[in-house]
């Protein structure tokens, strides 16, 4: 897996990767690595949480090994105070100081759950591409309604273009999650939940399912490529060329249980198969297909 | 006639599961022969098993939670070894089954059966003493309270050796904890034990929130309690509150699984989102269930070894209400990645970190506690400051978890699994380990030995920083929770840390065992005549360590917030006792095997429901119910210590306080 995305690499990049692999195995990637602009803030968010607290956990610390070390029993230089139990004012303080770091907190928090929810739209001059995500035992779906095609265990999305999600799942619960990209989002089933998300720069990047669902899950790994728009567009062409239908039959033998799936397209999708999924009904009729000796999708592993 | 239970329910071909039940199996008979070697079978059920003292009950909750505590970690050293190798090419040496069986018993076990007796049993032990009476509220029902827990713990062990463990993770989400998804008996296992145990933890609820309210020593009133005692309270109120919601939620999917209904299934108009949300609203008091008594046992040590009242008592009691009303406010943040929208999720995000400001208070007020003392650093000073280092960055990975936007890049991953680690085992444990060496002279007489218990300690410190502290980074890069196998070939290196860090922690257990047996052995060189090893300042340690069932010959006259170390320092300063009372006899509740019965048949019942043995079930359930009976129309309820006994013990005791006072007089 490593070795693929070194060849995708220049040499420098060849060698960037391995200093930093030594330096700090694997620190290249994930939620400190934004590839787009909601991954970005979020990063931008934990960092500055996480230094205003610093701000007093670490006096704190130091206070507390302080503290001790000092009044220890043997120290004759610190003194004894054996019934000093009350401070109006260190009450004060000490109220004071955890509430107003909260109340900044709180602030970032309002301000950055509204702006930064999954369901939220991304401003952007160029329209979104919409992306239905089905979560099945044990691999992921990808259907793009709009292109007519689907894609299993392989999200391919174009760079610099917002991409909206509607997710679901058609057995138990699971997290669609793609850490560079951003926010993690539940897929359930009968319920629908939306996601928006982005990326920027073109590359390979991994998404998993973050929430465990059953045996086959640490197989529940997907592949999220990101194409300039304009070979996204000759790749959804070229997917529509697959001999796969998302069809009945099609997603019948794709939604038995598997694990370890090979990323696979589907040239055809049968219209309203998402909203089939989440409605628990029988898959909409097949897909009027021109070839009937159509091959089945290999299993998985 | 035996429902589903067949002979294909023995795991012969899972040579890890048959060895453990065989070894746990033959050791379990080795104690029994020894017990009987020894004729303490009498013994034991006369002073354990059948007592309704609460000290005794107590010390059995504690034995409970650390032979489970074993358990436990065993199955967390199996995890962290399967994950330290089944990466990349490797599949390790645990099949998904497998594996997902072991996380699901590691965290089931680790709260149900390890934190909450751990913390029971000291609620049980110290609570009447530091309220300077000589019982709880129900004697009996505290018995069958245990008992109930033990038969939970019994039936979750069981799994291991007929049938299988749920695979669900521990909180049995559904639906794959439906039938549809989770055909086996696991998920039953998981389904009955736990509601087994729950009626035992409910129950000593009711029996701690009376006795706070209504049993305390004449002058105690609530602004004098000792603070354990206030968290004592807030935990029991909170699972007053909360457990009900949990029998409830399980009920319900037990109805699912037995009889086709459709709460939380996919199909029939079910929602399984409606179990999450009940599931938390129990799952996260429950979390200030345990840690509540956690900061108490925190607090009594701050003030006994810093030589101090405790800083802003006031203060401290406000915080731990504060908390304990908050608690309730705050489950959605368990699932803030479901995306309900701006405003719900941000209402619960600074519920939430809310609760970190009483939380920040304690943390200075136990500082201000050590300000001006004489900190002796005995074990227990060592786990308090080593909990206020990790649980404040536990705090912050809290509210790093509660900003909403921040929780949707860490959510479910390691760093979640980091985060509750760091307070539960920073918070928790090292609360129960510290409380376990500061009491046990009170219950056994004599005290543990230091060095062994400083060297517990920084396995425990040591391990846990090496075994989670990685986890914040591996969560960073993308590992998610609950993997059978690792994807990525460079977490290598972190994940092989993480396995040496919970090696230390097992050293640490090991320790812990072989501090007992040492000290045992050696118990005459640390004898604890004074029944005041600490130089304590609340009422357990004005009685003899051990104290005599009836813990007060006469129950202490409270005057101030420091009942023991007021009535000490006077005693000193006059260089004599208060004026002997007039004694009287006193009457103790009698032993009853009632909670052992109905905890026997309380665990038939359990099993037959697993295995669908539904006659087994039925004359289960009859037998729980006859013996309730049976104990309603007893005849005797109480036995009377004789006024003689009680005077020479009292007097007994008052020459030796007297000698030891005296001594404190003349050195001070």
């Amino acid at each position: 897996m490593k070795r693929e995305r070194l060849h995708r690499l220049g040499a420098k990049g060849r060698i960037g990767v391995a200093a930093l692999a030594l330096l700090a195995a694997g620190c290249n990637r994930g939620v400190l690595d934004p590839i787009g602009p909601i991954a970005a803030q979020e990063k931008q968010l934990l960092i500055n949480s996480t230094a205003i607290m610093l701000a007093i956990v670490i006096p704190t610390m130091i206070a507390t090994v302080a503290f001790a070390f000092w009044f220890r029993r043997g120290n004759k230089k610190a003194t004894y105070r054996p019934d000093w139990e009350y401070s109006g004012a260190i009450e004060l303080v000490v109220w004071a100081i955890p509430a107003l770091t909260i109340m900044l907190l709180g602030g970032i928090t309002w301000i950055g759950s509204h702006d930064l929810d999954p369901g939220k739209p991304l401003k952007s001059n160029v329209p979104a591409l919409r992306v239905d995500v089905v979560s099945l035992d044990w691999k992921w779906l990808f259907i793009y309604p709009d292109q007519g095609i689907a894609t299993v265990n392989q999200l391919v999305v174009p760079a610099g273009t917002p991409v909206s999600f509607r997710l679901t799942s058609a057995t138990v619960w699971n997290v669609f999650w793609v850490p560079q990209m951003g926010t993690m989002i539940y897929a359930m089933p009968r319920m629908t939940t939306r996601l928006n998300l982005q990326a920027d720069k073109a590359g390979s990047y991994d998404g998993l399912s973050a929430h465990f669902s059953g045996d086959g899950f640490p197989g529940m790994q997907f592949k999220v490529q990101t194409l300039p728009a304009d070979q996204f567009a000759m790749w959804a062409q070229g997917a529509r060329g697959s001999a796969y239908k998302l069809d009945g039959p099609g997603y019948a033998q794709l939604s038995k249980p598997s694990s370890y799936v090979k990323p696979m397209t589907y040239g055809a999708v049968a219209p309203g198969l998402f909203d089939a999924i989440v409605s628990n009904r029988a898959p909409p009729s097949p897909v009027p297909s021109q070839q009937h000796n159509q091959p089945a999708p290999p299993a998985g592993v | 006639m035996f429902g589903r239970l067949t002979l294909a329910a023995i795991p012969f071909d899972q040579p890890i599961p048959l060895i453990t039940s065989l070894v746990v199996a033959l050791a379990l008979g080795g104690v029994a022969i020894w017990i009987t070697r020894m004729k303490a079978w009498p013994y034991l059920w006369n002073e354990y098993i059948t007592s309704t003292d609460h000290k005794k009950i107590g010390i059995m909750y504690i034995v409970l939670a650390l032979v489970m505590l074993v358990r436990g970690f065993a199955d967390g050293i199996m995890m962290r070894a399967q994950q330290a190798i089944a990466i990349g090419p490797s599949q390790g040496y645990l099949t998904p089954e497998h594996y997902n069986q072991i996380f699901t018993a590691h965290g089931t076990i680790m709260i149900f059966f390890v934190a909450m007796p751990f913390v029971i049993g000291f609620m049980n032990f110290v609570v009447p003493l530091q309220l300077g009476v000589r019982d709880v509220a129900f004697p009996t029902m505290n018995n069958v309270s245990f008992w109930l827990s033990a038969s939970g713990a019994l039936l979750v062990n069981l799994s291991l050796f007929l049938g299988e463990f749920a695979r669900t993770g521990w909180l049995a989400f559904p639906p794959l904890s439906e039938t549809q998804f989770s055909p086996g008996v696991g998920v039953d296992y998981y389904l009955v034990a736990l509601q087994v145990s729950g009626v035992g933890t409910v129950l000593t609820a009711v029996n701690f929130v009376t006795t706070i309210l209504k049993i305390r020593a004449p002058g105690m009133s609530y602004l004098r309690m000792p603070i354990f005692c206030w968290t004592a309270l807030a935990s029991n109120l909170l699972i007053l509150a909360a457990f009900p919601v949990l029998t409830v939620v399980l009920a319900e999917l037990m109805l699912d699984r037995y009889l086709g209904f459709h709460f939380f299934t996919n199909d029939g108009g079910g929602n399984s989102m409606l179990y999450m949300n009940l599931i938390w609203v129990w799952g996260h008091p429950e979390v200030y269930i345990l840690v509540l008594p956690a900061f108490g046992i925190y607090s009594e040590i701050a003030a006994t070894f810093s030589g101090k009242p405790l800083f802003g008592y006031r203060s401290m009691v406000f915080a731990t209400l504060t908390i304990c009303i908050i608690s309730f406010m705050v489950w959605l943040h368990h699932f803030f990645t479901m995306g309900a929208g701006g405003d719900i999720n941000a209402v619960f995000g600074i519920a939430s970190m809310v609760i970190g400001v009483p939380t920040g208070v304690k943390i200075y007020n136990w500082l201000f506690t050590m300000y001006g003392g004489r900190v002796r650093f005995n074990v227990p000073v060592y786990y308090l400051i080593g909990f206020m280092l990790t649980f404040v960055v536990g705090g912050l990975t809290g509210v790093l978890l509660a900003i909403p936007p921040v929780d949707f890049v860490v959510h479910n991953s390691l760093f979640l699994v980091a985060h509750f680690h760091q307070v539960i085992i920073g918070g928790v444990v090292f609360a129960l380990m510290a409380g376990y060496t500061y009491w046990f002279p009170k219950a056994f007489g004599f005290t543990l030995d230091e060095r062994l218990g400083k060297a517990v300690f920084w396995c425990w410190f040591i391990g846990f920083h090496l075994a989670f502290m990685p986890s914040y980074l591996l969560g960073f890069w993308g590992a998610t929770r609950r993997m059978q196998h690792i994807p990525d070939p460079s977490w290598a290196p972190f994940l092989a840390v993480e396995f040496v860090g919970a090696a230390i922690i097992g050293l640490g257990i090991v320790l812990t065992v072989v501090q007992l047996l040492y000290s045992i052995k050696t118990r005459d060189q640390r004898r604890d005549v004074t029944g005041d090893p600490w130089d304590g300042r609340t009422l357990e340690w004005l009685t003899l360590s051990p104290p005599p069932h009836y813990n007060f010959a006469v129950l202490p006259d409270v005057h101030g917030e420091e009942a023991y170390w007021t009535r000490k320092q006077t005693a000193i300063k006059m260089d004599q006792l208060i004026a002997e009372p007039d004694y009287k006899p006193i009457e103790m509740p009698i032993n009853t095997p009632t909670g052992v019965i109905v905890a026997f048949f309380a665990s038939v019942c359990g099993f037959a429901i697993i295995w669908y043995i539904w006659w087994l079930a039925i004359l289960g359930l009859i037998g729980a119910f006859a013996i309730f009976v049976w104990y309603a129309w007893r005849d005797e309820h109480e036995h009377i210590i004789p006024v003689d006994e009680v005077r020479a013990n009292a007097r007994e005791r008052r020459r030796i306080r007297m000698e030891h006072l005296h001594e404190l007089s003349q050195s001070t």
